[in-house]
């Protein structure tokens, strides 16, 4: 069984605000880490080898500092990794993004099953698996909390659907995106890290890729545009109350009776 | 392709690069400067940087004939026979873009015995109700119901495709953007048109304290998601409007690799959708002995208690209970925010409760900026009080003497 994970380097910190005077962008600190909820996908991949046998690769499109994130699969587990960049990737909104992960999956071989996490921290869109999936043609499941069963052909999985849990059965090859209740991550291990510090990444770029068309990537292969970034709105019939504790109470107790939403307690 | 221009003898001074961008896609090693693949093209480095050390450079510019679109579509989620709320949401706001960019509203609902919510729809003013009436749509199954939604793009050519925020649609909208190779963007907090019909799309960005203004200009249709309770219900009218449409697809474009074996409803939780009035806890009220007081106040005014993510991260309050981007929508009548900084991602899921009270002790805070009533204080001290006074009937006693 093959399965490939598909996991991304975000900002440590999304402490990330707009000067509103001057525009310019604050922020607290350049460091990165693995996408928190491809941890769980990285999880969900193993326990699957763990039944099921094969093997585990993990892909990641990003700038060459993303290979720490493929080294840390190592170190939980993973036995192959893949780094797709190239500066034409710049720019590139969901649609280019899962276009160019579903090229790079495809340049590297077929795949039984395709993992993703639920969402990226940075990115929080939650839409790269389904979209990668249809550039693969293959079905997709997203919210997927448990794996009950896997087979030689198919994989159950139960997905939550908000008001209702279904169980759905799914031939390979198909791509599952799954939720943090999925399993607890393993943390990476110092002998795994001595084991794989050697271990070879397979750097991809557009030349790996079937689709050379630099248009359909990056900005060009974008349909979304960012007009403008700008600070939230501000609430502009707003009251601000100072003064000392007991003060506040008061006056905040008589403000709900006011309002009707405290009725005296009668 | 597009791209942006480095000028090295424009950039003197290489240290200040590097904070130029939000995403760390500036890289500069000795003289060498580079944008990397993390690159938004947000452009900040163009209009922040100094002149001319960054440009933006576009060479094709794509258009599309914007006259062989028309019309708002509105995907309907069908859930046990019944329309989902969160897609009367959207025919609200669908309405109320058609109007301004002169347009039609044209409704889609795939399943399967779809008379009665067709019907229904007409009772919301809808234009056309297109419906998929058909055994094998019975259970979502993403194939078919892809197949479905393009069937229907190409039929009616929709300028603007609008699809609930729900675990349905946020596998099927950017499985059919996917197809149409056009944008599509996800939980939209603002959503408003241009009268040639451009979709103005506003989300919280990148992770951050920011907002995003997107849109989608050279392609069709414009997709975009929203969340349950953002926009509010319309009014069911009591006369219907529009025309049904029954469509069908032949069998073999309804086949599906997945056989869904088993639904169970989950147990009925009392949603906090539903609250009228919720009092949210942040990391400034922190201990589970302290978010006793939280409780007791909710008991006494008859409210449900809610949190910001890192109190369901820290396991003190339920994950149902989160408010925010990544967690619930809510618009209660009144929402009272305790210890609470009131990132972007929180207020997202908050700022159209109709009232709202914060109490946090840092008069910076950012959650200040949302409040209609902004109280500078302790809420470890002053919610203590509170709950004394209205145990002790002190306002009471209070409101008698002024009497
Ligand atoms: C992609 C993404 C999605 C996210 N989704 C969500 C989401 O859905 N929901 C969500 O809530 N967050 C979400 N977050 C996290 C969000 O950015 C903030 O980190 C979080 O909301 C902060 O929670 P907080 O206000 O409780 O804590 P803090 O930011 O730590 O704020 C605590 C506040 O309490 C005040 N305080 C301290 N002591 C007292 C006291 N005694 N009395 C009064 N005030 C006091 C402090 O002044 C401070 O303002 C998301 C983040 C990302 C990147
Ligand atoms: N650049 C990327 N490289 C690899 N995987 C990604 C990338 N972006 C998103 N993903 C995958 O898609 C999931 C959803 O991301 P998003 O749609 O950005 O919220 C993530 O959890 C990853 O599994």
């Amino acid at each position: 069984m093959d399965i490939m994970v598909l996991i991304k380097q975000v900002p440590m910190s999304s402490d990330v605000g707009v000067d509103e005077e001057t525009g310019v962008i604050k922020r607290e600190s350049g460091d990165t880490k693995m996408n928190p909820y491809d941890l769980y996908a990285l999880e969900a991949a193993f326990q699957t080898r763990e039944k099921m046998g094969g093997t585990v690769s993990v892909l990641t499109m990003g700038p060459p500092q993303a290979e720490q994130v493929i080294r840390e699969a190592f170190m939980m587990g993973a036995d192959k990794g893949y780094l797709l960049t190239d500066r034409a990737f710049a720019g590139s909104d969901v649609l280019a993004t899962s276009y160019a992960l579903a090229q790079g999956i495809q340049s590297i071989g077929k795949f039984n099953l395709i993992i993703c996490g639920k969402q990226t921290t940075d990115g929080d869109t939650a839409q790269v698996a389904s979209e990668c999936s249809e550039f693969l043609n293959i079905p997709c499941i997203t919210n997927v909390t448990s794996i009950p069963e896997i087979n030689n052909d198919s994989i159950n999985v139960i997905s939550d659907m908000g008001q209702t849990i279904e169980t759905v059965k799914m031939l390979y090859p198909c791509m599952i995106a799954v939720d943090k209740e999925i399993y607890q991550p393993r943390l990476p291990s110092y002998r795994r890290k001595k084991l794989t510090l050697n271990q070879n990444i397979t750097r991809l770029n557009l030349s790996n890729l079937d689709d050379k068309d630099n248009n359909q990537y990056g900005l060009d292969g974008s349909p979304t545009r960012v007009v403008k970034i700008f600070p939230p709105p501000v609430q502009d019939e707003k009251e601000i109350w100072n003064g000392e504790s007991d003060q506040l109470a008061d006056r905040l107790l008589n403000l709900l009776k006011d309002e009707k939403f405290y009725q005296g307690g009668i | 392709m597009s791209y942006i221009e480095i000028n090295n003898d424009k950039l003197p001074d290489k240290t200040i690069l590097e904070a130029l961008c939000p995403f760390n896609s500036i890289e500069v090693s000795g003289e060498e400067v580079s944008i990397n693949s993390s690159c938004r093209m947000c452009k900040l480095c163009v209009k922040n940087g100094p002149q001319g050390g960054f440009v933006f450079v576009e060479n094709t510019v794509k258009t599309i004939d914007r006259s062989h679109w028309s019309g708002i579509a509105v995907f309907i989620e069908i859930e046990e026979h019944k329309i989902h709320p969160v897609s009367l949401e959207m025919i609200g706001k669908a309405r109320e873009l058609a109007q301004k960019a002169q347009q039609k509203v044209i409704a889609l609902v795939i399943g399967n015995n779809l008379t009665n919510a067709a019907k229904e729809l007409q009772y919301y003013q809808v234009d056309k109700v297109c419906a998929y009436d058909d055994k094998a749509l019975n259970d979502f199954r993403i194939e078919p119901y892809t197949a479905v939604m393009e069937d229907f793009i190409h039929r009616e050519k929709p300028a603007v495709f609008l699809v609930g925020g729900t675990t349905m649609g946020r596998n099927l909208a950017p499985r059919t953007a996917a197809r149409f190779r056009t944008g599509l963007t996800a939980d939209c907090t603002v959503l408003d048109i241009r009268e040639n019909g451009e979709l103005d799309q506003i989300r919280p960005a990148f992770g951050g304290n920011i907002m995003a203004h997107i849109q989608t200009p050279a392609h069709r249709p414009q997709f975009a998601t929203v969340r349950y309770k953002i926009f509010p219900t319309p009014l069911r009218k009591n006369k219907t409007s529009g025309i049904i449409e029954y469509f069908s697809l032949p069998a073999n474009k309804l086949t599906s690799s997945i056989t869904v074996l088993d639904i169970h409803h989950k147990e009925k939780e009392t949603h906090l959708e539903n609250a009228e009035i919720i009092i949210a806890a942040g990391r400034g009220i922190g201990t589970q002995e302290n978010l006793k007081l939280i409780d007791k106040l909710s008991n006494l005014l008859n409210a449900q208690v809610a949190g910001t993510r890192p109190m369901i991260e820290s396991g003190l309050i339920d994950p149902r209970k989160q408010i925010g981007l990544s967690g619930r929508t809510v618009r209660p009548k009144l929402l009272i925010a305790c210890g609470i900084s009131g990132s972007v991602q929180f207020t997202a899921g908050m700022n159209s409760a109709e009232r709202i009270i914060a109490i946090n002790s840092d008069p910076n805070a950012a959650i200040f900026n949302t409040a209609h009533v902004g109280i500078v204080g302790d809420a470890l001290e002053i919610l203590p009080m509170l709950i004394s006074n209205i145990e002790s009937g002190k306002s009471l006693a209070m409101e008698a003497a002024n009497v």
